[in-house]
């Protein structure tokens, strides 16, 4: 396989479950060595989609490729995948280092050397000396653990991951998170996990693709998904997002001038999709990218005034909540409390100004 | 302040008719043993005097010993049979997404809801207009068709109890169908096949109502017993042999009762 | 070489292809998978029950001639069955007694399993065991048990008589319908008791709590949330007493006299004494509707009951 080739190739796969279509002509490509995220709300498609990579799952029409070889007619006990469950399945009936050596039979590797083998993943996992433990007597963490140690034991060219965090409580969690991280990068692998929890997937993944209702909606490294979100599917979906009607003036390349009502003319990059001038639009601003001051600001491109709806203080940001005239919502702003606010938030109704720079909006396809 | 939650509260009247409701159940069956001990023909007080000469005889009685033989080969071969289909059906209904399932899962529960008189007289036609003579065998098919039904109830809980990715996750590395089976499915859901085959085997040996069309000249032992019955002076006999089975039963339930308890144990743990 | 076409010739990459088409077709059809699992149990159970139903319902259309089957399609058997008044005594009987023996068993059961899920707190499954090892011992001897108990010198007469009570022995105990629904309702208790708490040990204890709070007192609170929530173990209890209960021959023959005789009993003579096969098809035929029937009827009634009480 030369370095180029994808570890997995994924060719307009879809599924249907009697007369549920649980995921429609996906497409997309893994490379070798990636942490790869599927991310999208409950019943978007993306544990079918694992569970197909996994083969437990056969696909509906399309075909899957992995390392170049196609998966159809490859069972899941054959294939060169391995995964780490959300119920972790760690089988009950064997304790520990029987479950890391599970895979290990069809090898035939000597007794010692197999030991040798299983003592190396119990180190890797941090769980030395918890070989003899029976699956009820480790918490959720320590099954986490085991269940990868399994699953990696069997160098598999893939590891799928369904959800393995989501039963840990949040601190475990993000220890957990910058850990599978590191163990990835030490061990090479290509990683494929599924969630549902968005921060998650912004903290670990090389790429990510979003998915909805079965559909793939944008597959980005995960800065762009952030700043430059191909749609408005998946502006709103990660993150909060202000979106305001528009309607271009002029493009130009990678940027379009757009008549944003109230707010005035704007420049901000386009999405995807083809623009034209008169065309409809959606202007997108994220909260943070929102300066809000009392009085209006000298040096900013973009500023309107409006006045403050309401406040909420979350510790080390606050949330305020503008209304602008000709504005239906309410303009949502996040702002860093540089200064101690030891009286609490100052949410008395008062003229506000918001201001943001030119390179910060996005323009999106109405729909 | 009391311990119990509101709902719980202790109620004497319930207590009281709880115990009531267990002598109800045990003094009739505990009369058996009573009367197997007594020295006299007739079953009445009051008792006579203490003997086994009973089970003296029953010792030596070789037809009984023939009909426990037909029994223990009729329950045996009725319970692994039954077992092994409720097994492959339990894990295909609990497993699979299939169409039909409903219709098919309540045809095979049938004869749970059929008087067992219709299927002893129905089979008897069959065997009759196939020319097939009666035996342990025609008795034998009756019973299993009859079990099937409990070994899957009992068998699909067990199933259902187990997460279906555990079966996958030995899948996932590297077990085909019979390696998964024999070293995962077989070992989780052991404690519901040992109670599927102590079921069957003992609702084969108790049968009688099917036994009593199609066996032949070999009789299982309810039959063997029913036919005691006609004759008072072999009663004591009877009730000795009664008392027997009673603490066989006994023994087995617990025996049974204690197998389960290590399934639910390692559960009850498990989802901690 | 360059005459063979490449049709017709099977290179080993054409027969992995062909078996990894049938392989892909396999995994990727659950049903097809599944079926073949369930296959060899589905067989077994439509031999045996389809083909031995299908050659009773046949019979019952024939006529017996002295030793020899007439094999002419006919109503002849049903005919006499509706005809003869005995026939729908014997029916009529064998549902009111095991109606009545369903009843009784499961009424005097439910405060009991009501008592084990809501009031036994440790040892909860040694009263289950308590409650059910009755029934491991054989079914035959427990109802004759109850003949030696109910006997014309039995357990009650020949007691009663010693402590000089009565001096003639109540004759009326055995030999009688009642002693037919007592000894069902013995023998089956166990069938009655475990649906019926396994319904009540599911009811979230927090609905309870709920109706409690909402102002419902203990009475109230049975009849509105308990007792409609056990419906299923109740109608579940009622069906498996009911249902074998009318098949039973052994009871009545032991315990019912000429009075307690019933349907499972003339069938049975049908095919032994009498020997007139064709009209024990008919007669089992008959019973199995009428059961089926009530059975029914009684699921129907019962679900709608308790849509009226909620």
């Amino acid at each position: 396989m030369s370095s180029s080739d994808p570890m997995i190739s994924i060719r307009s796969v879809a599924k249907s479950f009697g007369p549920v279509r649980a995921v429609e002509a996906v497409s997309m490509e893994i490379a070798e060595g990636e942490f790869f995220s599927l991310l999208g709300p409950s019943g978007c498609g993306k544990t079918t989609l694992l569970r197909m990579l996994a083969g437990f799952e056969t696909p509906t029409s399309g075909e899957i490729f992995i390392d170049d070889q196609p998966m159809s007619s490859v069972p899941p006990h054959q294939r060169p995948v391995n995964m780490v469950f959300q119920s972790y399945a760690i089988f009950p009936h064997l304790n520990v280092r029987a479950n890391i050596a599970y895979g290990l039979r069809k090898q035939k590797l000597p007794k010692q050397q197999q030991n040798a083998m299983v003592d190396e993943m119990l180190e890797l996992i941090k769980l030395p000396g918890y070989g003899d433990r029976r699956s009820h007597e480790l918490s959720g963490g320590e099954r986490q653990r085991v269940a990868l140690a399994r699953a990696l034991i069997k160098r598999p060219k893939v590891l799928l991951l369904d959800e393995p965090l989501g039963a840990l409580d949040k601190q475990l969690r993000e220890q957990m998170q910058l850990e599978l991280r590191a163990l990835q990068r030490s061990v090479g692998i290509t990683f494929v996990f599924v969630t549902h929890d968005q921060e998650e997937a912004l903290t670990m993944s090389d790429r990510i693709a979003v998915m909805s209702k079965g559909r793939c909606l944008q597959i980005d490294t995960p800065n762009r998904l952030y700043e430059a979100p191909s749609n408005r599917e998946v502006a709103a979906f990660i993150g909060t997002i202000n979106f305001f009607d528009a309607s271009i003036k002029s493009v130009n390349g990678e940027t379009a001038n757009v008549d944003a009502g109230v707010l005035g003319e704007v420049k901000a990059p386009v999405g995807d999709g083809t623009f034209a001038s008169g065309m409809k639009v959606l202007l997108a601003i994220r909260p943070e990218k929102l300066s809000i001051e009392s009085k209006k600001p000298k040096r900013s491109a973009h500023a309107v005034e409006g006045v403050l709806d309401a406040a909420a203080y979350l510790g080390e940001r606050s949330h305020y909540y503008v209304r602008v005239d000709g504005i239906e919502r309410p303009i949502a702003v996040s702002a860093q409390n540089a200064h101690r606010m030891l009286e609490g938030i100052d949410d008395q109704p008062r003229p506000v100004w918001l201001s943001w720079s030119s390179d910060s909006a996005v323009i999106l396809d109405a729909k | 302040m009391s311990e119990v939650s509101y709902i719980d509260r202790p109620n004497r009247t319930l207590a009281v008719y709880a115990i009531a409701y267990l002598l109800f159940l045990y003094i009739p069956v505990l009369f058996l043993p009573l009367f197997s001990f007594n020295d006299a023909i007739y079953v009445a007080f009051p008792l006579k005097g203490f003997t086994t000469k009973w089970y003296e005889q029953l010792f030596n009685n070789e037809p009984m010993f023939a009909a426990l033989l037909n029994s223990v080969q009729v329950g045996a071969v009725t319970a692994t049979v039954s077992t092994l289909l409720g097994v492959f059906a339990a894990k295909a209904v609990t497993r699979y997404r299939m169409p039909g399932k409903n219709p098919v899962v309540g045809f095979i529960m049938l004869p749970l809801v059929i008087p067992g008189i219709i299927f002893g007289v129905a089979l008897l036609i069959l065997m009759s207009r196939l020319g097939v003579p009666l035996s342990l065998y025609t008795v034998t098919l009756g019973h299993i068709i009859v079990c099937v039904p409990f070994s899957m109830a009992t068998l699909i809980p067990r199933f259902e109890g187990f997460d279906k990715s555990i079966e996958e996750a030995s899948a996932d590395l590297g077990e085909n169908m019979f390696g998964t089976f024999w070293r995962v499915t077989l070992p989780m859901v052991f404690p519901g096949l040992v109670a599927s085959f102590l079921l069957c085997f003992t609702i084969s040996f108790d049968e009688f109502i099917m036994a009593f069309f199609l066996s032949g000249t070999e009789p299982t032992l309810p039959i063997f017993i029913w036919n005691q019955l006609r004759f008072p002076q072999r009663v004591p006999g009877v009730l000795a042999l009664g008392t027997i089975i009673l603490v066989i039963s006994f023994a087995v339930v617990f025996f049974a009762q204690w197998i389960r308890n290590v399934g639910i144990h390692d559960k009850t743990k498990r989802g901690m | 070489m360059s005459t063979t076409t490449v049709g017709t010739h099977v290179t080993p990459s054409n027969v992995n292809r062909t078996r990894d088409r049938i392989t892909a077709m396999f995994l990727g059809n659950e049903a097809l998978r599944g079926y073949t699992l369930l296959s060899p149990t589905l067989v077994v159970m439509a031999i045996g029950i389809l083909v031995p139903f299908a050659i009773l319902l046949t019979m019952s259309f024939w006529t017996q001639v002295a030793f020899e089957f007439d094999t002419t399609p006919s109503l002849n058997n049903y005919a006499k069955a509706l005809e003869h008044p005995v026939y729908e005594t014997l029916l009529w009987r064998s549902i009111m007694i095991s109606g009545a023996c369903s009843i009784a068993t499961v009424l005097l059961s439910y405060p009991m399993a009501y008592y084990v899920a809501f009031h036994v707190k440790r040892y909860k499954m040694l009263w289950i065991i308590l409650m059910t090892l009755p029934f491991w011992t054989s079914y035959l001897l427990r109802v004759f048990a109850w003949k030696v108990i109910l006997g014309f010198n039995g357990v009650i007469n020949s007691g009663l008589k010693s402590v000089g009570i009565i001096e003639q022995p109540m004759e009326f105990l055995l030999y009688s319908p009642t002693a037919v629904v007592i000894t069902l309702a013995h023998a089956w208790a166990a069938f009655a008791i475990l649906p019926i708490y396994v319904s009540l040990e599911k009811i979230d204890r927090s609905l309870l709590e709920a109706a409690t709070d909402l102002g419902d007192g203990p009475v109230a609170r049975f009849f509105r949330i308990t007792l409609p929530l056990s419906l299923p173990g109740i109608i579940a209890a009622t069906l498996i007493i009911f249902i074998p209960t009318v098949g039973d021959y052994v009871t009545p023959a032991l315990l019912g006299g000429p009075d307690g005789i019933m349907m499972a009993n003339m069938i049975q003579a049908m095919f032994g004494k009498v020997n007139d096969w064709p009209m024990g098809a008919a007669l089992s035929v008959g019973m199995m509707v009428t059961v089926a029937v009530f059975a029914i009827t009684f699921m129907f009634v019962s679900r709608k009951a308790t849509e009226q009480i909620g």
